[in-house]
């Protein structure tokens, strides 16, 4: 069986457009097969069914922001091991392997930033460092970040990639939660923006605190949005899930979003957002 | 399945031994004092050495007391109220205005059902959207008015179904966290039974945070962790002691900040006993809360949760 039409079991891997080898891939969203090259040049982006694929934070960045402007912050924050966890593998030896995986310290990017020649202080998740789950650090990142911008009168776009709280760290990665959304609370009455992106998955604690709070919401096409997870959701329940649900196009018609933006449009969508905000500062 | 736990049976076996003994009439003194020495020893050993998926079990026990019978012990002239004002009243939050020791406070808890048919209704103390909504409403209430806020823990997790996510499970609950963040008055959450993930927590951002002695809080229920994990919830009892649920653990971790004692045997054993501990520690509560600015209120409430984790700073950022 060649391994391009193989569908595979292990999600968080082959959602990534991340395939080595093979001209074909098959989108996670529509199962389509489609042409790798095609896929690349939208930016990772399913052309039968607009899809936006998984992208790392670096690739974010660089899709969002101006060349060269952006000045990471808190990239020595790491993680504690705070419950000295272990399950099948020690929580210390997962995260060292995210590390290395993805170049990157933790779950959570974030900095000073340009989008179109206006300042912002912008976040952005990695799913693939372990499931862009939100631990201490993650939490203390996205905090420090939104207290960044309250200094620098500057507003925060965050985009969100999670599957929620992570596990490895317990009723800690739940009061970050309650941090985050406390941390936009003062945001917010300095009278600074928030815009949050929400892009394949969002879910969980995560789109249970900071994500749904934006002053704009804004998705990326057919990205799986929610609070608790399909597959609890379909268990609990014990009937099938209707077609479409918690996809962003479900979201938006049940009042939760703002607007999908495809992934093309969503600098530019940004830079209108926030020349509109500036604007109404002066 | 039976009242008594597992690990209750020895107890509750010695404790009928003991009933029969103080029943019979020419049962000798003795013989009934050795025996309640014997209980009281055994029921020490026995709580002193309980797993965290025992006390997981105590904290659902079926007869512990839920949060509408704590309002009835503690409070005086409690008056429901009810609904979101947009989609309905959800039956698994109940709320209200209440006096307690003759100050006036709002009240807002998780409810579970004791009957089939009444958990059935609250949804087992899981709530959607709508009981969200009618707590944020109360908060409000509370903070307009310059009452005290109290809620009551008490939840698996939020619903997790196709209306609630219809509806807005998460914008709710992450509106909460947002809200009582800023409440200008005196909010006490206490974890009573199960404090279970973003809907626990989405009653719990409060200046002090009680927790009953055999209740537990984690981010996830310990089924819902190992399902994770381990792809088998069957292995929650494991889950339950990595998680670090148990208060010793939150009190550690800076997450609670009181541990209120439960009656021998747990709370399920004594109503009353068990309210007149809460009483004591909501009293001491309340009485220093309202010694505070509404400014300090919040300044403290945000210093509290964001003081909460862990983390090391390298010395430099990794080159990239």
């Amino acid at each position: 069986m060649a391994a391009w039409f193989k569908r595979s079991d292990d999600r968080s891997p082959a959602r990534t457009v991340v395939v080595t080898e093979g001209l074909w891939i098959k989108c996670d969203s529509c199962r389509e097969i489609i042409y790798r090259a095609e896929v690349e040049r939208a930016g990772h982006v399913c052309p039968k069914c607009r899809y936006a694929f998984r992208i790392s934070a670096r690739d974010r960045i660089t899709l969002l922001t101006d060349r060269g402007s952006f000045e990471e912050r808190e990239a020595g924050l790491v993680t504690a091991d705070p419950l000295n966890f272990k399950d099948t593998k020690r929580y210390r030896d997962r995260v060292r392997a995210a590390r290395e995986k993805t170049g990157l310290g933790e779950a959570v990017v974030c900095g000073l930033a340009r989008i179109g020649g206006l300042p912002v202080v912008l976040a952005t998740f990695d799913f693939s460092f372990l499931g862009g789950s939100m631990g201490s650090v993650a939490g203390e990142k996205l905090t420090r970040a939104i207290e960044l911008a309250i200094d620098k009168h500057l507003p925060v776009v965050i985009v969100s990639a999670s599957g929620g709280a992570r596990m490895q760290e317990g009723i800690l990665s739940l009061m970050q939660m309650a941090k985050t959304a406390a941390a936009l609370q003062r945001l917010a009455a300095q009278g600074l923006p928030y815009i949050s992106v929400l892009t394949d998955p969002t879910t969980g604690g995560v789109t249970a605190s900071f994500a749904m709070l934006g002053d704009v919401i804004l998705a990326e096409p057919r990205a799986l949005i929610g609070f608790a997870g399909p597959r609890v959701i379909a268990e609990t329940i014990r009937q099938p899930l209707p077609e479409g649900f918690q996809r962003s196009e479900f979201l938006l018609e049940h009042g939760q979003l703002d607007a999908i933006v495809e992934r093309a449009d969503l600098r530019d969508t940004l830079c209108r957002l926030l020349v509109f905000f500036a604007a109404a500062e002066a | 399945m039976p009242d008594g736990l597992d690990f209750e049976q020895p107890l509750l076996e010695l404790e009928a031994k003991l009933a029969e003994l103080r029943a019979d009439a020419d049962g000798a003194a003795d013989e009934i004092v050795r025996t309640e020495e014997r209980l009281d020893r055994l029921r020490r050993r026995v709580f002193a050495g309980l797993t965290a998926w025992q006390r997981t079990q105590l904290a659902r026990h079926p007869k512990r007391p839920h949060t509408a019978d704590l309002v009835k012990l503690l409070f005086e002239d409690f008056l429901e109220l009810h609904g979101d004002r947009v989609f309905g009243d959800d039956q698994a939050i109940v709320g209200g205005l209440a006096r307690f020791e003759g100050r006036s406070v709002v009240v807002v808890g998780h409810q579970k059902g004791r009957e089939t048919r009444e958990k059935i209704a609250r949804h087992f103390g899981m709530p959607h959207p709508e009981g969200y909504r009618k707590a944020l409403r109360l908060m409000e209430m509370a903070d307009r008015f310059g009452k005290p806020l109290v809620t009551f823990i008490d939840t698996p997790g939020a619903y997790p179904g196709i209306g609630a996510e219809e509806r807005g499970q998460a914008a709710a609950i992450a509106r909460n966290l947002r809200v009582m963040s800023s409440l200008r008055i005196p909010v006490i959450a206490m974890v009573t039974g199960e404090g279970g993930s973003g809907g626990a927590l989405a009653i719990g951002v409060a200046n002090r945070v009680l927790m009953l002695e055999y209740a537990v809080y984690s981010v996830i229920t310990p089924e819902g962790c190992a399902a994770i994990l381990w792809n088998d919830a069957g292995k929650a009892p494991e889950a339950a002691e990595i998680m670090r649920i148990t208060p010793p653990d939150l009190l550690r971790l800076g997450v609670i900040d009181t541990i209120v004692a439960e009656p021998p045997g747990g709370a399920h054993r004594d109503w009353e006993a068990t309210a007149a501990s809460v009483r004591s520690a909501l009293r001491l509560a309340l009485d220093a809360l309202a010694q505070l600015s509404p400014h300090t209120l919040v300044r403290e409430r945000y210093e509290k949760f964001r003081r909460i984790g862990a983390w090391e700073e390298e010395a430099a950022p990794r080159p990239r």
